[in-house]
């Protein structure tokens, strides 16, 4: 319910943006007295680096982005398989080229600290402090598929605000931990190479950081979303001072895997994104057959709650507990048939 | 920030008292409710009370800067094309000019043909003919018909823009302009000057422009424009990732100044080329862009550059990374000289290089057809394929030739740079002998004598002749020069008669009158050139505006170094009487070295053979031209 009260209000706030909010032209010419957008950009790219890791295989960009938030070369970025390498390297606006040595991770956050050796860089301030207000207006700056090279500048998007959220995200299966609110951006972000990106106002200032590839859970669109300044520098403060959680919270890591053959469902293969969940088969005697399941049912609910893919059925039964009633709402000829399989077995448990 | 001031000021003052109550008033209401609160009640009273006025709460600057782009986004639409390719799809184009030219994409028109039609804002739909094509850069120049007065937009100055400029795409996106009615999608540029890799050898996008306006298929060959409604460059192409063919905030325009290079060459239906150095260089260990394979047939060896040089400038832009390289090189047509800037041992060495094609004609031409790519001269010729059915209004402005895109448009603008050369250069008059005299940079006299027959030069080192009535490529004199005169000779017979007497003459398009203006404060001034096979010699000749010819070059052997010509003329103080064509100073250059810097002193022009009995006595229809060199 609250949700969904500020996701009104940020669909109001958007709504008068667009009405009073100068047009862009205007806010360029309004803001000549102050620094120019043009000038704005300029100076927060030369706080980002582009930075160079592992990957560069199967669909891994080697690439991704950083803030330096130190003049002597820290660097907030997100934890990813980027950075599992034994050569990383920074490269600045400049072109300057650095090797970079980890300092440490956040992996509640997922925010890692690089460090590279050099004095006097222009610095991003991390602070606590409140969010920005949703409506705000944005400047994205990333290594977008990695296509600024050496000394040419990070790209720079324009958005706007769009909410505050808790994250509800997940990386293929993954349900990714971190639980804390990000803004959602009215800006494509979602993209190689962008994660570790700079989130800034008009006037240049930090608002937060872009994060890695993901999908919402809820919906699977991807998601454009951004790391707030605050929870940054609550990251940065546990990375420098070691008080860092060093693994995720209970709970937070990945769910069991649950075999839907356990309960004798024969699923059709999943080979698309939202592969749709029909039955294959049912295996004769099992809690499927007796619950008067068929093949080519559609499977459209688990304990009343819309599953829309395979992934998303398998990830239903997984969440329920050994024990938990199994209730199913399948499709067949165009009507709803609910259909009860008992007592969900343990996982992995063969009959 | 005067035009921001100015706007506040009307606001200031054309804002009335109620309004300015009302306005306090809420503010004051609204203090307490927070911000958002306030903007919600400072606009609605306004909308519900206040209509004729048309300003109530909203600044009147804001609807003034409201109105401007709404104005500069109907200009830009009725500029926007909309190309329909029939079953093979389409894409957006836009006017470049009133006559009707037309900038898109190779890839779009690729599939359509000669023959075309295109939509326009206006709401009718016109033929259009394919003039050019440009298959690695992925441009095509069309021309709609029916029309002298077209809406257009003209080409900005695409090196002053800068990241976070505002842009916007006018184009016809999943071809949704069955109105002809463009869409307009806004953002702001991303990146400037990046690099794309080409598929193979054709459609690369260097030095391009990065946007996150909304591209999407069918935004292709469309305008990306400024917040003037000026042509900053052509959208073609964007990051897809794993949401499919549609944006993702990552588009990429062909910047206006590359189309700018390639125009002239595109206007002379030509299929063009990119340029490649002949070399290619590489990031050393210590980060410098150096030489790492270099052709020894290359203009470049030529020069001087060698393997391991450090390539300093390319085209007056400094290169410091092999990307900076290939953006400066993808934007620059085969055939064009720049200069080049390279270090060794310390040494900081420029030259002028002429650039090589990164096709032969053949592949390219198998590129346009879809053929796959052979090497030289193997391809059989293909037939010449008459053009098929097309419209009335278009066949007779199209005419196949191999190695163009559309000869008939090569003849329209050689056609017209003789028009300019007879009306401006152009000394028909004069049929009898030329002769100019005056003294080298040394000080040491020359003379120099053209007629229909021979050609005469008297050089502090000796007297050499060239036959004109034969072959020029005989024995290229005087020594040393390449061909001087029989570049002078061609001059003469250019000059007097025309194009026509030079036996194939075709317009070549533009190049930089000179070479080394490349990375001043302005681009170099590009000016149209005729290349001319004749007795046994290729020569060019550059054109400016007035239909003087500024400068000569001469191949007496196809990979021979030419014979470079490069006149200087007179300043404002030229007596009236004379042909604004002499030059007071001919630079004859070739290879690496100065042959001559020619200051004429004076002039002697006869009417016709036989009539100048009295040589340098200039007699009735001669004129001299008072000491010139400087």
């Amino acid at each position: 319910m609250i949700r969904h009260a500020g996701a009104i209000r940020a669909g109001l706030m958007m709504v008068i943006c667009f009405m009073v909010g100068s047009s862009w032209m205007d806010g360029i010419a309004s803001r000549a007295a102050a620094a120019s957008p043009q000038e704005t950009i300029a100076g927060a790219a030369r706080k980002v680096v582009k930075i160079h890791g592992a990957g560069g295989v199967r669909g891994l960009e080697a690439y991704q982005t950083g803030l330096l938030v130190s003049p002597a070369g820290h660097v907030v970025t997100v934890m990813s398989t980027v950075l599992d390498a034994d050569e990383l390297s920074c490269v600045l606006d400049d072109g300057r080229r650095y090797r970079a040595t980890m300092v440490g991770v956040d992996p509640r956050r997922e925010l890692a600290v690089l460090s590279i050796e050099a004095e006097d860089l222009p610095a991003f301030t991390l602070a606590a402090g409140d969010p920005v207000p949703v409506g705000t207006r944005i400047f994205a700056l990333s290594n977008l598929f990695g296509v600024a090279v050496g000394d040419e500048r990070v790209s720079a998007q324009h958005g706007v605000v769009s909410a505050l959220v808790p994250l509800e995200a997940r990386r293929g299966s993954y349900e990714v931990p971190y639980r804390g609110d990000v803004y959602i951006l009215d800006c494509t972000t979602n993209n190689p190479g962008s994660p570790g990106g700079a989130v800034i106002d008009w006037r240049g200032r930090l608002v937060g950081m872009l994060g890695k590839e993901l999908r919402a859970s809820g919906s699977g669109i991807w998601l454009n979303y951004a790391i707030p300044t605050a929870a940054l520098n609550e990251g940065y403060a546990e990375i420098i001072s070691g008080t860092a959680s060093p693994a995720a919270p209970a709970g937070a890591t990945a769910s069991p895997g649950f075999d839907p053959a356990v309960l004798g469902l024969v699923l059709v293969p999943d080979l698309l994104d939202r592969t749709p969940p029909f039955i294959e088969t049912v295996v004769a005697d099992s809690p499927a057959a007796r619950a008067g399941l068929r093949p080519d049912d559609l499977v459209i609910a688990v304990g009343g709650r819309s599953v829309a893919s395979r992934a998303a059925l398998q990830r239903a039964l997984a969440a329920l507990a050994a024990g938990d009633a199994v209730q199913l709402s399948v499709v067949r000829s165009g009507t709803i048939v609910e259909c009860d399989l008992g007592p969900r077995p343990a996982a992995g448990r063969k009959r | 920030m005067t035009s921001a001031r100015r706007q506040k000021v009307a606001f200031m003052q054309r804002i009335d008292q109620p309004t300015a109550a009302r306005l306090i008033a809420a503010g004051l209401l609204a203090c307490w409710l927070g911000g958002v609160v306030f903007l919600c009640i400072a606009v609605t009273p306004a909308r519900s009370e206040d209509a004729t006025a048309g300003a109530g709460a909203v600044p009147l600057a804001v609807l003034h800067a409201q109105q401007q782009r709404i104005d500069v986004m109907q200009r830009a639409s009725a500029a926007a094309v909309a190309i329909f390719a029939g079953e093979a799809g389409g894409g957006s184009g836009v006017l470049i000019s009133r006559d009707g030219y037309a900038l898109t994409n190779f890839h779009v028109v690729q599939p359509a043909g000669i023959a075309m039609k295109c939509g326009l804002a206006d709401g009718h739909l016109y033929d259009a003919v394919l003039v050019g094509l440009d298959p690695t850069g992925d441009v095509a120049l069309v021309k709609l018909l029916g029309r002298d007065d077209f809406p257009f937009a003209a080409l900005a100055d695409s090196d002053e823009v800068e990241v976070g400029d505002f842009c916007f795409a006018a184009g016809n996106p999943f071809l949704l302009a069955t109105d002809f009615q463009p869409s307009i999608s806004a953002g702001i540029v991303s990146g400037t000057r990046r690099y794309q890799f080409p598929a193979g050898t054709i459609l690369e996008y260097a030095d391009c422009l990065q946007v996150d306006a909304a591209i999407n298929p069918g935004n292709s060959g469309g305008g990306l424009f400024d917040a003037q409604g000026r042509v900053i460059g052509v959208n073609g192409r964007a990051s897809f990732e794993k949401r499919g063919r549609v944006n993702v905030g990552v588009g990429y325009a062909i910047s206006a100044n590359q189309l700018r290079n390639f125009l002239g060459l595109l206007k002379g239906g030509r299929l063009v080329d990119h340029a490649t150095l002949g070399a290619t260089v590489a990031t050393s260990a210590d980060g410098r862009v150096v030489v790492s394979d270099i052709l020894e047939s290359s203009d470049a060896w030529k020069r001087g550059l060698r393997y391991d040089d450090e390539v300093v400038s390319l085209a007056g832009r400094s290169v410091r990374t092999v990307n900076a390289f290939k953006n400066v090189l993808g934007t620059l047509p085969a055939g064009w000289r720049v200069p080049l800037v390279y270090r060794r041992g310390g040494r900081r060495e420029e030259i002028l290089v002429r650039l090589a094609g990164v096709h032969t004609a053949a592949d390219l031409t198998n590129i346009v057809e879809g053929k796959p790519q052979k090497s030289a001269g193997k391809g059989p010729t293909p037939p010449e394929t008459p053009p098929a059915a097309l419209p009335d209004a278009v066949q007779p402005l199209y005419e196949a030739r191999r190695g163009f895109t559309n000869h008939h448009f090569n003849t329209v603008e050689r056609d017209r740079v003789a028009r300019a050369l007879a009306a401006g250069g152009g000394q028909a008059a004069w049929g009898g002998r030329w002769i100019l005299s005056g003294r080298l940079a040394t000080g040491e006299p020359f003379r120099i004598e053209l007629s229909d027959k021979e050609g005469v030069i008297d050089l502090p080192t000796g007297t050499t002749r060239v036959d004109a009535t034969g072959e020029l490529d005989v024995n290229p004199s005087p020594p040393g020069s390449g061909g001087m005169l029989a570049a002078l000779l061609l001059w003469r017979r250019l000059l007097r008669e025309g194009p026509a007497p030079l036996g194939r003459t075709s317009y070549w398009g533009t190049v930089p009158l000179d070479p080394r203006s490349f990375g001043e404060a302005d681009a170099p001034r590009l000016v149209d050139m005729l290349e001319s096979s004749v007795a046994g010699v290729e020569a060019r000749f550059m054109m400016e505006d007035g239909g003087v010819v500024s400068g000569i070059e001469l191949w007496t052997a196809p990979d021979a170094d030419p014979c470079e010509v490069r006149f200087t003329f007179p300043g404002p103080n030229r007596p009236q009487d004379l042909p604004r064509v002499m030059p007071s100073v001919i630079e004859v250059r070739h290879g690496n070295d100065l042959f001559g810097e020619f200051r004429v002193e004076t002039a002697v022009f006869e009417m016709a053979d036989g009539e100048a009995a009295g040589g340098e006595a200039t007699p009735n229809g001669a004129n001299t031209l008072p000491g010139g060199g400087t």
